[in-house]
Formats: C-alpha cells, sequence, structure tokens
C-alpha cells in the first residue's frame, strides 16, 4: 500500500470511529432505541390506534415469548463473527500473496 | 445470458407483473407482520426478476473465473458484519448500514440482490429482525433499491470523471440512504394519512428514519471506500477478473 493510501485509510478510520462515537457521549442519557421501533409507533400515531402485528416472528413463536436480551446480542455477533471470519480470511490469503509475489518478482529482477 | 435464461427470466417477470401490479403498493427493515398481506405478497413478486438476474449474473460470472468467488464471498461477508452493527446517531436512536454498495461496485447490483437477501433471511428466522412476511419488501428496499441506485451513482460520477475514491464515498452513501428512502415510501403507501394521504405519511417516516440514518450512511461510504483500497492493493487480480480495476497500479 502506498503511503498516500495509509494516509487516506487511517484519516477515513478515524472519521468512521468519531461520527459513531460522539453522539453517544453528546447525547447523554438517550435512549438508543432501534430506528425500526420507531418505525412502528409512527405507524401507529398514523392510524390513530395501537398496531397489531398479524405475524410474530418465527423464533418468537417457537421459545414462545420474545429472544432474551443476552441471546439476540449472542445472535447478532455470529453474525458479525461470520462476517469478519470470512473477510479476514480472504483478506490474510490476499496479504501474503502479494508478499510473496513481490519477492518472486525481486529475485526475478536480480 | 442463453436462451434458457431468457425464458426463464421472461417468465418470471410476467408473474412479477400479475401479482405486483394488483395492490396499489406499502416500507428499513419493516418489522415481521407490520405490512398488510398483499403488500407483503406484491413486494415479494416485484423482487423475484431481479433475484433471476442476480443469480443468473453470479453463475455466468463463475463460470467465466472461479476466481470471482472471493470478491463475491467478501461482499456478502460485508454485508453480513455492516448490517449486525448498530450504531447509536445524532437523534439518540440507533440504527444499522445496509452494506450493500461494496458488492454493488463489485459484482453489479442484480448480484447483490441474492446476497442481501441471505443476510435478510438469517436475520429474520434468527434475530427477529425484520421479518419473513415482510421479506419481499425489506429485499427490495435494502438489496435492490438501493445497490442500483448505488451502481448507478458509480458509472455517473465515472463518466464525469469524478475522483474515484469519491465516486466510491458518495454510490455507497447515497446507496444507504436510498434504501431508508424506498423504506419511508413502502410504509407511507401501506399506511396513508388520513389527512394528507401517502405524501403526508412518507414524510412523517422519513422523519424518523433519515436523520439517524445521514451520519450512519457517511460511516458506510468511509467503510466501502477503505475495503476498495485496500482490495485494490491486494486482491487487484481479482478486481480485474470482475471488472472493477482496468489500469495496472
Amino acid at each position: 500500500m502506498t503511503s498516500k493510501n495509509k494516509k487516506i485509510v487511517a484519516t477515513l478510520l478515524i472519521l468512521a470511529f468519531l461520527i459513531a462515537a460522539v453522539p453517544l457521549f453528546a447525547l447523554k442519557g438517550a435512549e438508543f432505541g432501534g430506528s425500526d421501533d420507531a418505525g412502528s409507533q409512527m405507524i401507529s400515531e398514523i392510524q390513530g390506534t395501537e398496531y397489531e402485528p398479524w405475524f410474530t416472528p418465527i423464533m418468537e413463536t417457537f421459545i414462545d415469548g420474545e429472544i432474551p436480551g443476552e441471546v439476540e446480542s449472542l445472535l447478532f455477533c455470529i453474525q458479525t463473527g461470520i462476517g469478519v471470519g470470512v473477510l479476514a480470511f480472504f483478506m490474510g490469503r490476499f496479504v501474503e500473496r502479494k508478499k510473496w509475489q513481490d519477492k518472486a518478482k525481486g529475485e526475478i529482477v536480480r | 445470458m442463453s436462451k434458457k435464461e431468457k425464458r426463464v427470466m421472461k417468465l418470471v417477470i410476467a408473474f412479477a407483473l400479475a401479482f405486483g401490479i394488483v395492490p396499489s403498493a406499502y416500507g428499513m427493515h419493516i418489522m415481521e407482520g407490520y405490512l398488510p398481506v398483499g403488500y407483503c405478497i406484491a413486494w415479494g413478486a416485484v423482487c423475484v426478476p431481479f433475484l433471476a438476474a442476480g443469480f443468473f449474473s453470479i453463475r455466468k460470472r463463475l463460470q467465466e473465473n472461479r476466481k470471482t468467488i472471493t470478491i463475491l464471498a467478501m461482499s456478502g461477508a460485508f454485508i453480513f458484519v455492516i448490517s449486525s452493527l448498530k450504531i447509536p446517531s445524532v437523534t439518540g436512536s440507533c440504527s444499522h448500514m445496509t452494506g450493500t454498495g461494496l458488492g454493488a461496485l463489485l459484482f453489479g447490483p442484480s448480484a447483490v440482490g441474492i446476497l442481501g437477501m441471505i443476510v435478510l433471511i438469517f436475520q429474520a428466522i434468527l434475530l427477529a429482525h425484520g421479518g419473513l412476511t415482510t421479506l419481499g419488501a425489506n429485499t427490495f428496499s435494502m438489496a435492490i433499491a438501493g445497490p442500483f441506485v448505488s451502481f448507478g451513482i458509480y458509472k455517473l460520477l465515472k463518466m464525469l470523471k469524478v475522483n474515484k475514491l469519491v465516486s466510491i464515498f458518495l454510490a455507497a452513501m447515497i446507496g444507504d440512504l436510498f434504501t431508508y428512502c424506498v423504506t419511508a415510501i413502502q410504509l407511507a403507501l401501506a399506511y396513508p394519512s388520513e389527512t394528507g394521504g401517502v405524501f403526508a405519511s412518507t414524510v412523517k417516516f422519513l422523519g424518523v428514519f433519515a436523520p439517524t440514518q445521514l451520519p450512519l450512511a457517511i460511516i458506510e461510504g468511509i467503510l466501502t471506500t477503505v475495503i476498495i483500497i485496500t482490495l485494490q492493493t491486494y486482491a487487484l487480480p481479482e478486481l480485474k477478473a470482475v471488472g472493477f480495476s482496468k489500469e495496472v497500479q
């Protein structure tokens, strides 16, 4: 990676981190609920009555109730984990391959 | 596309028109059971031709060059990671990004339809996030409308000779925002406001989603750009194989 690209990547990552972190500190005491939930509240507001969903999520039907918060975060982590695993695996291979190719190229030149 | 593929495409488009037009049509992940049945079926039907096109395009790419499977897997993995991260936003509520921009730029927008739907099914079944009944509507907004806009914007900016990194950033960001606009419209169609109709509803739903999503869309743009810079450095042969990079660096 060229040093110019390195700088761009570093700046961008710091920027992304700040955008995500600042609200957390700036808005002390905010609830940070999901915006999907805010959407369903809006439905109730527009309709004037509490909206009754006609289908409950399949997991909630199986376990007869809402998925416990801890388990839900576990499942979200699994999703992240699968993704990161695949990304890291291929990225690792690419990085090593480039190293190896660069080295081979260097030897030919010599 | 082969003859057989063309025939299948015609069939599914006819199917989509038959079911898609009937109800006048109702939107980010819409929760399970929050869309009337007619709308669930209609949005599902609208997705089918896109998904079929996506399937064929993935198959064609893989037949041409097996190498591209790594980029496909990484695009899918990126959606998995990005859409599982709920990030706090300036409005005091959380939302998550879509991650579909990367795949759209690298692999073409129709292929992302398949990847996005896999993620949505995973979330709908295991996480009670989104839903099976609203899968069609969510697939349309996140895995079809967003990626197509990203792809379009990238092509447009490329024609205008805008800096490549800037185009990638803008394409991913606007695609993410557009996903939420489509969701707002989908919800508004289903729940028009009594006084102002569909339009007033759209404005209300956008008011819920848009301010929360804007900073996240910027993050998505940033992350997509970072990934592409990294791939260009280490995986140039693969990017050439999918037709994303032509110039040798």
